[in-house]
């Protein structure tokens, strides 16, 4: 084992170029212009609690999007039915998982029936029963068929938001799915954390109602309202005083126009009164129905409601065509702003609910990394100064395989581009301790064969050789905790066990070949007679 | 240098004054445990659920103070705690009938309106919804399960059984020592130290298996000589690089402690108290027990 340290000298200088190299992206900022083509550009990337930044868990409420594609299926039916000239009394959502249809007779019910399996082959459509002199006939959606639609929920909620954050402008985002219905948001250096949640959180679900004049809003009650309509309140507030009134407005339940049918929102801003308002455009099909319920409804007045809140209810004063309306309602400029985003991406197709929000300042962050820098350079001081008074020489040959330590493992860091959180710098300073400490195993084998007579090389091969198991098991039980910490760990403490099982592996390496090279390359030179250990 | 010369001191002689005190500490990490399974002790809300928010103050302010604040403001619960340096302010709420996202709100506006003329920034918030909590919780006893585990068959498979349950004994009752610690002082109980106590439960080993390594070497040595012997000279063989590891290793972790900030303050001193028992026990807790078991020697050679 004495010769070939060529191939080991040769490595070593490989490595801390290599490391030097993956590095620079990292400490120097701008690159120069050379720096290109197969070179490295990725960075260690800073977590949320150094850089600052929000960090998000939301569930999709997948149960409210079945429920929703069940109350299309209701009024599909009902267009579907009146079509056909079938006489019905009533088509709705029944519960979580069933749409019933309320018929006069048997053979409306019927032919209901053949109508339903054919449009919806995938529902399971349940024996007619008679109650009360009407015929129901209820229509179940299967448990796997619900699967389907909530797992796509929350693939179209994650797109959506994706689109959202896209557009409000974060850098370096990320927008992952976890589990079934989680979605993790993580918005590093974020500003106004709290408009971005707004934004993103918003269902954003846009409607066109006719407002029922016939009803006397002011004493409205949901239990005197006609079956066909519904209380929503239209909120204003007031620009000077910031009060919020709440004007209480009875429409009808369906809609005649949803968000679905935009084509683009843009923020603009009124030229007489100075007043921001969203201009949106219809496609061909929304264009179509506009034109028509506005050419019926001349006079009437519809309101435009945003997640069951009306914006504004203004009169139809003509005909509308060509596809074009705007919305305007007593909104500062950054919300006419977020409404256009909202409306361009599109509405989640259920609600979600955040479940965590952890949000850093950055000048905590900043804070955080300067005090884990002065933390680490004491803990290389304290360790470097105790190695080189209990095994001098030696002692001074461990810490040049701890120095390297941290360099191979901030070059390994970057290289594969890891997020480096303040418990992984905490798991790097703690690694100075524990990465002399294969080297002290060592040292001490070596001293003991020394006392037993060996001469210097003899010693320190018999070190080497008796220690290294001892050093094997010991990295090892070590990476099976780091293992596991990496498994189920989340965010700061997944770097954490990236930093430490990183650390451990290369400090097997240096231990045990890194500093050895050093001794052999030394002993084979010079003749000594005692070692400084 | 050298710390220590040869030593000759009867490690395993002690053990009855030793198992004692091992058995006091870990009574008192059980009770801790039972009473984090309960979420009777100091709770850290990623675990219960809840709001933590750090707000930096321009001005001084009292603890006192704030708490009024918030009791006026309708959220007594509120446990306060002052961060030493530039009037930071750590405010926790566990549990709350309002929804995630509006605790915050709530104790920003409250502080607005009670000190207007002492401007404040939110360093950080962290709202987690009960949920999470639950899931994090099962999360952790499966990561405590798994790891524990794969240590027992790790060092099953390089020693023998008996050496694996004294190993993971030891470091059972290094995971409770830290327990007990921060049980009795009080201090929270969240995710930084269950991360702790697995890096503990990791670096235990490390000092369990170096005794163990010289352990077996010696049994296959000297055959004749009583197990007490054996194990007695082989500590005492390794007893300086024992502690020098654990010295170095300690002298990261305090500087960690020392120097590191108000963040990672818990954790590290978690690594230290662990690198503290995770030494005793190499010594005082995994080889009394595998000398016991081995007892009498002729037989468990045959």
């Amino acid at each position: 084992m004495n010769k070939g340290y060529t191939w080991r000298i040769s490595l070593i200088l490989a490595f801390i170029i290599a490391s030097f190299v993956y590095l620079t992206p990292t400490l120097v900022s701008p690159l120069p212009a050379w720096w290109s083509g197969l070179l490295p550009k990725d960075k260690i990337h800073l977590g949320l609690d150094l850089q600052g930044g929000t960090h998000l868990v939301m569930e999709v409420e997948t149960l409210k999007a079945v429920e929703g594609s069940l109350d299309l299926i209701a009024t599909d039916l009902e267009d579907s039915l009146s079509s056909q000239n079938l006489r019905f009394k009533k088509i709705g959502r029944l519960g979580g998982d069933k749409v019933q249809l309320t018929l006069y007779d048997r053979s409306s019910a019927d032919s209901a029936q053949v109508l339903v399996k054919k449009k919806y082959p995938d529902m399971e459509v349940l024996p007619v029963f008679e109650e009360g002199g009407f015929v129901n006939l209820q229509l179940r959606i299967n448990e796997k068929e619900a699967q389907v639609r909530k797992d796509r929920a929350v693939a179209q909620a994650l797109e959506t938001i994706r689109n959202r954050i896209d557009q409000f402008g974060v850098s370096e985002p990320v927008i992952q799915r976890e589990g079934i219905d989680h979605i993790v948001v993580q918005l590093p250096g974020i500003k106004d954390p709290k408009r971005a949640i707004e934004l993103i959180g918003k269902t954003a679900r846009l409607e066109f109602k006719l407002v029922d004049e016939t009803v006397n809003a002011a004493t409205a009650s949901t239990s005197t309202l006609p079956e066909d309509d519904e209380l929503l309140f239209e909120k204003r507030t007031d620009p000077a005083t910031g009060a919020i009134s709440e004007t209480p407005i009875v429409v009808k339940k369906k809609a005649i126009i949803t968000g679905d049918l935009l084509t683009d929102a843009q923020i603009r801003i009124d030229s007489q009164y100075n007043q921001p308002y969203v201009a949106i455009d219809f496609n061909s099909t929304g264009a179509r129905l506009f034109d028509q319920v506005t050419a019926a409804n001349v006079g009437k007045r519809f309101a435009i409601v945003l997640d069951n809140t009306i914006y504004s209810a203004p009169v139809i004063r003509e005909r509308i065509s060509g596809g074009s309306a705007q919305i305007s309602g007593s909104f500062t400029e950054k919300e006419a702003a977020d409404l256009a985003i909202v409306l361009r991406a599109g509405s989640l197709p259920a609600p979600v609910k955040i479940l965590q929000n952890v949000t850093v300042g950055p000048s905590l962050g900043a804070d955080s990394i300067r005090k884990g820098l002065v933390a680490g350079m004491i803990g290389v001081a304290l360790v470097v100064v105790f190695m080189g008074i209990y095994y001098k020489l030696a002692g001074m040959v461990a810490n040049l395989g701890m120095v390297l330590n941290i360099l191979f493992l901030m070059g390994a860091l970057a290289a594969l581009g890891a997020t480096l959180t303040l418990p992984g710098i905490a798991a790097i300073v703690l690694l100075i301790g524990i990465s002399v400490d294969a080297n002290v195993l060592i040292f001490e084998r070596i001293r003991e064969e020394l006392k037993l007579g060996k001469t210097p090389h003899a010693a320190l091969d018999a070190g080497y050789d008796k220690a290294f198991l001892t050093i094997m098991d010991s990295h090892v039980t070590a990476l099976i905790t780091a293992a596991v910490l990496f498994q189920f760990g989340t965010g700061p403490v997944k770097g954490f066990a990236v930093s430490l099982s990183l650390g451990i592996i290369i400090n097997l390496f240096t231990s045990l070949l890194a500093t050895r090279v050093l001794f052999d390359a030394f002993l084979d030179r010079v003749h000594v007679k005692r070692l400084s250990i | 240098m050298q710390l220590l010369g040869k030593t000759n001191i009867d490690f395993i002689g002690m053990k009855k004054f030793t198992f004692i005190i091992s058995s006091i500490i870990a009574l008192i990490g059980i009770i801790g445990i039972i009473q984090i399974g309960r979420g009777a002790a100091n709770m850290g809300i990623d675990f219960s659920g809840g709001t933590a928010m750090q707000l930096k103050f321009s001005q001084p302010l009292t603890i006192q103070a704030a708490r009024e604040a918030l009791a006026k403001g309708g959220m007594k619960e509120a446990e306060l705690q002052e961060i030493t340096g530039g009037n930071q302010l750590l405010v926790k709420i566990n549990k709350s009938d309002l929804s995630t996202g509006k605790v915050a709100d709530s104790v920003e506006s409250i502080f607005k309106q009670a000190f207007p003329a002492n401007p404040f920034t939110v360093e950080s918030s962290t709202e987690i919804g009960p949920s999470i909590g639950e899931k994090l919780k099962k999360d952790t006893l499966v990561a405590v399960a798994l790891s524990m585990l794969g240590i027992i068959l790790y060092i099953a498979w390089r020693f023998d059984y008996k050496f694996g349950v004294a190993a993971v004994a030891a470091t059972m009752h290094d995971v409770l020592a830290i327990i007990a610690v921060f049980f009795v002082l009080n201090k929270e109980v969240n995710l930084l130290l269950i991360t702790a106590v697995l890096t503990i439960a990791g670096y235990s080993l490390t000092d369990t298996v170096v005794v163990f390594d010289r352990i077996r070497e010696n049994m296959h040595k000297s055959l004749k000589d009583p197990l007490p012997v054996v194990f007695n000279r082989s500590i005492n063989e390794v007893l300086s690089r024992t502690i020098v590891t654990s010295l170095t290793t300690f002298l990261a972790a305090i500087s960690l402690f020392l120097f590191g900030g108000e963040v990672i303050h818990d954790f590290a001193f978690a690594l230290v108290v662990g690198v503290l028992v995770a030494t005793y026990s190499s010594v005082f807790v995994a080889s009394p027990i595998v000398a016991l078991w081995e007892k009498p020697p002729v037989e468990s050679k045959a």
